[in-house]
């Protein structure tokens, strides 16, 4: 996973609540095997709109897309967070995500901050109106700023941000407790009544 | 000691590690594996050399993107095809017990872990998709993963977890008479909205939820995720037990009572204490219907489609007016007016046994109004053959429907099944996002028995008022 510490960009304003995640990559494209060409289809429904945000040539080459309440929602594919990541998103914005959403983009290196619904309304706005609109996240400090005076502190899960500052692999971290798991495996084998067979 | 949730309890007997400082590893008792979400995960697993630690707790099934016709061994679509052929391929080099197209077990992956005795009460159970949270109906812990978290089960059989909250909903009295488990699930999204319960693993309650039988629960737990919930579940009962018996991988003899004493301690202790509670009485819930593009919007059938002047805030009233246009609806126009090109009775909401029976009762005597195309598309293999031997499948060919072959179908349309574009669904799915059954379609969830309804009058309509036709056709 590509370590994520700051990162400055335009930012893309998505104003819509509970984008699903069949909106973010509709299902024609769960189809593919691989794990990479997904951002070409991201929102491939609402991009028949010329208007859209993610069409407009002033957000072209954006990396941070900020979003309403409850982005993520829906489905688990983590197909959502392989088209964000391949179109070029490393952070998305939004006052809340869903649950699966969030685990599936920290584990694809995409960096998620949740701010108060008027600080991202600002944002939003900002970027609606202010040609070239950047902003500046940095994970080592947890803040985030742009050059009309807007700073906010943010906080994530501290285990999250390590695994994003370094680019961890979550199986390799859960492998340094392999003697635990096999210690609890062997006395949770005898329960009979949670295997998955009978016996 | 304590008084502990259902859920504190199941968590607390899964825990492999508690590391300072980082989630939780929770361990796994159930995998099961579909063809959409598990192929980049054996390719990680190949990459990287790994093994998988246990195939005797996977198991796996082709459900997503499988024809429901009924010549479907030659799969036209050849990305479809392709991904089914790496999930043989995959199951055959990591030794994954599979159900092909052609088993007797296949079907939607959340109706046979149940229907094969492979859900159990107290078990952790995991899917790459969302709705794996139907198996909470058994006082199991069972959530939705992505990609990434189908690999790491893969090569280690537990997941880093942080805890979620818990949040009980109890459901007090009896419900009216039309009222389902959809209805009753319906009702609780509608009242706490889509992101209602995120963070939360919800445990229903109550009397009208002890009445239901397991199939009304997998249909209430099964939407938890509708409401952002983690998971949903229920406490094990009698019910339960009686469901699991004589199931194929169930225990047997002495150890299936042995079993079930381990298993009964499996609800909240009284006096537990949940982060949130919401007590809904029975009597106020009624048949609905979804209006918008997510299962928070939605009315009572007897309602009208609601105005986005009442919408709480800014973002919700262009969400609303983009809903409407969507839908293509006016605000004010009576539920019961608005026509329907198409039912889709399936998806693992509701594709099982109860729900066919149900439904088949509504259209006994009655046919499919003629501007409408109308499928049923059964659980799995087993729904489908229990069905045939009941004769419902006559009832619902005489009346006009189609009867197909399982699989997840026009829920989420990876198959050839989906809507045109601007065709008007009465779906018993979970989902009514844009696009959801086809792009350009527009998708209304009910239950099995307003579909039925709704199939033969061409609009929706309000279960409370049919006239059953039942008696009188055996008369």
């Amino acid at each position: 996973m590509q370590p994520f510490r700051t990162l400055t960009s335009v930012a893309t304003p998505l104003d819509r609540v509970n984008v699903d995640t069949d909106q973010i990559i509709p299902k024609q494209f769960l189809k593919r095997i691989e794990r990479t060409g997904y951002g070409e289809f991201l929102f491939f429904d609402w991009r028949k709109d010329p208007a859209f945000e993610i069409n407009q040539p002033r957000y072209k080459g954006s990396q941070i897309l900020v979003a309403a309440k409850n982005f993520g929602c829906g489905s688990s594919r983590e197909h959502a967070a392989w088209a964000l990541s391949d179109f070029g998103f490393r952070c998305v914005i939004a006052p809340s995500f869903a649950d699966i959403f969030h685990s599936n983009a920290g584990k694809n290196g995409i960096l998620l901050v949740t701010l108060p619904e008027d600080q991202v309304q600002t944002l939003l706005d900002r970027a609606a109106t202010t040609e070239g609109y950047k902003l500046n996240v940095s994970l080592e400090d947890e803040t985030l700023i742009d050059d009309q005076g807007f700073s906010a502190k943010f906080s994530i899960d501290p285990f999250r941000r390590d695994c994003l500052l370094e680019g961890l692999d979550d199986i390799g971290l859960t492998l340094r407790h392999a003697a635990a798991l096999d210690s609890f495996e062997q006395g949770h084998n005898s329960k009979f009544w949670l295997a998955a067979r009978s016996q | 000691m304590a008084a502990k949730t259902l859920f504190e309890k199941v968590w607390g007997s899964h825990l492999v590690a508690e590391p300072a400082n980082e989630p939780t590893l929770l361990y796994i008792d159930l995998h099961l594996v579909h063809e959409v979400t598990s192929p980049q995960a054996f390719d990680g697993l190949r990459m990287a050399g790994r093994k998988l630690r246990r195939p005797d707790r996977t198991v796996a099934t082709v459900d997503h993107n499988v024809p429901t016709t009924a010549n479907r061994i030659i799969i036209e679509d050849a990305i479809a095809d392709k991904q089914i052929n790496a999930l043989r391929k995959n199951c055959k080099e990591f030794g994954v017990e599979l159900y092909d197209v052609d088993a007797p077990e296949q079907g939607i992956v959340h109706v046979i872990g149940p229907e094969l005795g492979l859900t159990k009460p107290g078990m952790t159970i995991v899917c790459g998709d969302s709705h794996t949270s139907t198996h909470g109906a058994f006082g199991a812990l069972a959530f939705g993963i992505g990609t990434s978290e189908v690999e790491h089960v893969m090569a280690t059989q537990c997941l880093p977890q942080s805890k979620p909250k818990t949040f009980r909903i109890s459901v007090e009295g009896e419900l009216p008479q039309g009222v389902t488990a959809k209805d009753i699930v319906l009702g609780i999204i509608g009242r706490i909205g889509t992101d209602g319960a995120t963070g939360y693993v919800v445990e229903y309650a109550g009397s009208a939820i002890r009445s239901l039988s397991m199939e009304g629960r997998m249909t209430v737990c099964n939407m938890s995720i509708e409401a952002g919930a983690r998971a949903g579940m229920i406490a094990a009962d009698e019910t339960t037990f009686a469901y699991l018996k004589g199931r194929r991988s169930a225990p047997k003899g002495a150890a299936w009572d042995e079993a079930v004493a381990e298993w009964s301690n499996l609800q909240s202790d009284p006096g537990a204490k949940f982060d949130r509670e919401l007590v809904i009485p029975a009597e106020d819930l009624v048949p609905y219907v979804t209006w918008g593009t997510n299962p928070g919007m939605v009315v009572a059938v007897t309602d009208r489609v609601p105005d986005p002047a009442k919408a709480q805030s800014d973002s919700d009233r262009r969400s609303f007016l983009r809903a409407l246009e969507y839908m293509d609806l006016k605000p004010g126009t009576a539920i019961e007016e608005i026509p329907i090109d198409r039912v889709f009775l399936g998806s693992c909401t509701n594709s099982r046994i109860e729900d066919l029976r149900a439904a088949a009762k509504v259209v006994t005597g009655y046919h499919v109004n003629a501007h409408v195309r109308a499928m049923v598309v059964p659980g799995s293999h087993q729904v489908k053959a229990q069905a045939e031997k009941e004769g419902l499948d006559k009832i619902f060919l005489e009346a006009g429907f189609e009867w197909r072959e399982p699989g997840c179908s026009m829920c989420l349309g990876m198959n050839p099944d989906i809507l045109q574009p601007g065709e008007r669904c009465a779906s018993t799915s979970n989902r009514n996002f844009e696009g959801r059954q086809g792009a350009g379609g527009r998708t209304h969830l009910v239950s099995p028995e307003m579909a039925a309804a709704a199939a033969v009058t061409g609009h929706f309509t309000d279960i409370r008022q049919w006239e059953f036709k039942g008696e009188e056709v055996l008369a």
